[in-house]
């Protein structure tokens, strides 16, 4: 059966999840990156939408003028989590957000906030951009638009948005950093296989 | 042709081509991703693959791009000295940009720097990115275009090794580079390493790499066996699609070299994404052109 978190989310809807574990969303995601963390964190800015009890979305869609003057949703995948690592735990913690959709791992500092702060972050497939689109009901609202297209916080409403794989749970767990470090230590003798094959140096 | 009406009708093909590709993948890394769905047995990484292939589907019947991020359009050109447009390409390809744009739509990806504004166009200084080659006593003029998004550009690195790190050093280099930062960037990626002499030697060369198909090969017999090596070498790591884990790793690893300068050995790796977004074509002197990267197109 299909784990399906809904906006607002509560403290103990993400109490049992653990990294590796797969979920959908029906409810409020925001798309929210760069230059809206910097806003937040760095320049003290309030954020136009509330996110407490919601969930963002590492983001920059392609979004279409419709004739009436709404929004349309054409194609809308995650992107690089890790360029949000260096604000994501204070973001957390002035938000109240609770779900962080994006692209591959995020680092310590994420982990941390998703602690303290009762969050988790997960993965949607990257480049799945369509079959995320699809997932989106309605562009509910657009803030920011002056930070041009793919920054915009755009206010989507979604059913049964996923798969989301949970990378970062509340316990602070972090897949992505766990199979790095695999990847890590299985490399080392794969190389020196390697390097004895490509001594053309002689 | 009328030079006017030719240009026109370059720039709507050059149009229609750079659309085109955002929303359908070369028929290349189509077969290789089906190749590794097939291979795959980690349940996880077997339905992101699936996710790929349900995105890919539903991209060709919504006509939409597969990716939201449409990257930086980048243009390699070899031209033949004699094709008749040469001295009008560059506009014509801001032209084609500007179309695709509209046509796609692309997202709007060209940010000035310092300025720090994003020109809405996806054009801007230098953007899109031109590559040239001259090719002697030809009239025809073979293009590729590129999406460079920001994901798989990220992992990009450059550097230049002293003789004594050998290639051991570059093998070291290409396996960091992907089993930290590529884990990020939607694997699993074709990779491009560039062995040359300098840092902007190599990272040009790692970029020309990715544009070669996915299963082709170095023609230096030592530079095949590398490309072998770190292909094996990677997938035993075992990163899967999105660094979930996998069977697998990597598309594929392609080298492009040049000769070096005695003392250094210039390296850089340029990756692509699962959803590597290139085409090719070529145009004949009086513009009738072939595509090469995409079976069965009508543009």
């Amino acid at each position: 059966m299909k784990k399906i978190l809904q906006t607002p989310i509560k403290d103990e809807d993400l109490e049992d999840l653990n990294v590796g574990d797969v979920v959908y969303l029906t409810g409020h995601l925001v798309t929210c990156r760069d230059v809206a963390h910097r806003r937040l964190i760095e320049q003290k800015r309030e954020l136009p939408v509330d996110l407490k009890g919601g969930a963002i979305f590492h983001a920059g869609p392609i979004v279409r003028k419709k004739d009436d003057g709404k929004f349309e949703m054409v194609s809308i995948g995650p992107t690089t989590s890790m360029r949000m690592e260096k604000f994501e735990r204070e973001f957390i913690k002035q938000t109240g957000v609770k779900l962080i959709v994006g692209k591959g791992g995020m680092g310590p500092e994420t982990a941390a906030g998703c602690q303290e702060g009762k969050a988790v972050h997960a993965i949607f497939p990257g480049g799945c951009a369509v079959l995320a689109a699809t997932k989106v009901e309605e562009i509910e609202r657009a803030e920011w638009q002056d930070l041009g297209m793919p920054e915009t916080l755009w206010v989507n409403r979604v059913k049964e948005f996923g798969p989301l794989i949970i990378s970062i749970d509340t316990k602070g767990k972090n897949l992505i950093e766990q199979n790095k470090a695999r990847f890590n230590e299985k490399k080392a003798p794969v190389m020196e296989r390697i390097f004895d094959q490509v001594k053309f140096i002689k | 042709m009328d030079k006017e009406v030719a240009v026109q009708s370059l720039t709507d093909t050059m149009a229609k081509f750079t659309s085109y590709i955002g929303k359908r993948l070369p028929t290349d890394v189509k077969q290789k991703l089906a190749d590794l769905r097939t291979l795959e047995t980690n349940p996880l990484a077997k339905s992101i693959y699936d996710s790929m292939a349900e995105n890919q589907e539903a991209a060709d019947k919504l006509d939409r791009p597969s990716c939201q991020d449409t990257g930086v359009i980048q243009y390699f050109i070899s031209a033949g000295a004699k094709f008749p447009l040469l001295g009008e390409l560059e506009e014509i390809l801001q032209n084609a940009t500007l179309g695709a744009t509209k046509i796609g739509p692309l997202r709007h990806n060209a940010v000035e720097t310092f300025d720090e504004k994003n020109t809405g166009t996806n054009t801007g200084s230098k953007i899109p990115w031109l590559d040239w080659e001259i090719v002697p006593d030809s009239d025809a003029a073979t293009i590729d275009v590129y999406m460079a998004g920001g994901g798989c550009t990220l992992p990009g690195k450059a550097t230049v090794l002293m003789p004594g790190q050998g290639y051991e050093g570059v093998v070291e280099f290409v396996f960091d580079v992907i089993t930290s930062r590529g884990v990020n960037a939607c694997p699993p990626l074709l990779v491009g390493v560039g062995v040359s002499t300098s840092v902007e030697t190599a990272a040009r060369l790692s970029k020309r790499a990715i544009l070669r198909p996915v299963n082709s090969k170095n023609p230096n017999a030592n530079a095949a066996l590398m490309e072998e090596l770190l292909e094996e070498g990677l997938n035993e790591v075992g990163i899967g699609p999105q660094g979930l884990t996998g069977n697998n790793s990597v598309m594929g690893v392609n080298i492009e070299s040049s000769a070096r300068h005695p003392s250094t050995i210039g390296v850089a790796v340029s990756t692509g994404c699962w959803a590597h977004r290139r085409g090719k074509i070529r145009f004949n002197a009086d513009l009738s052109y072939e595509i090469l990267s995409h079976e069965g197109v009508v543009l």
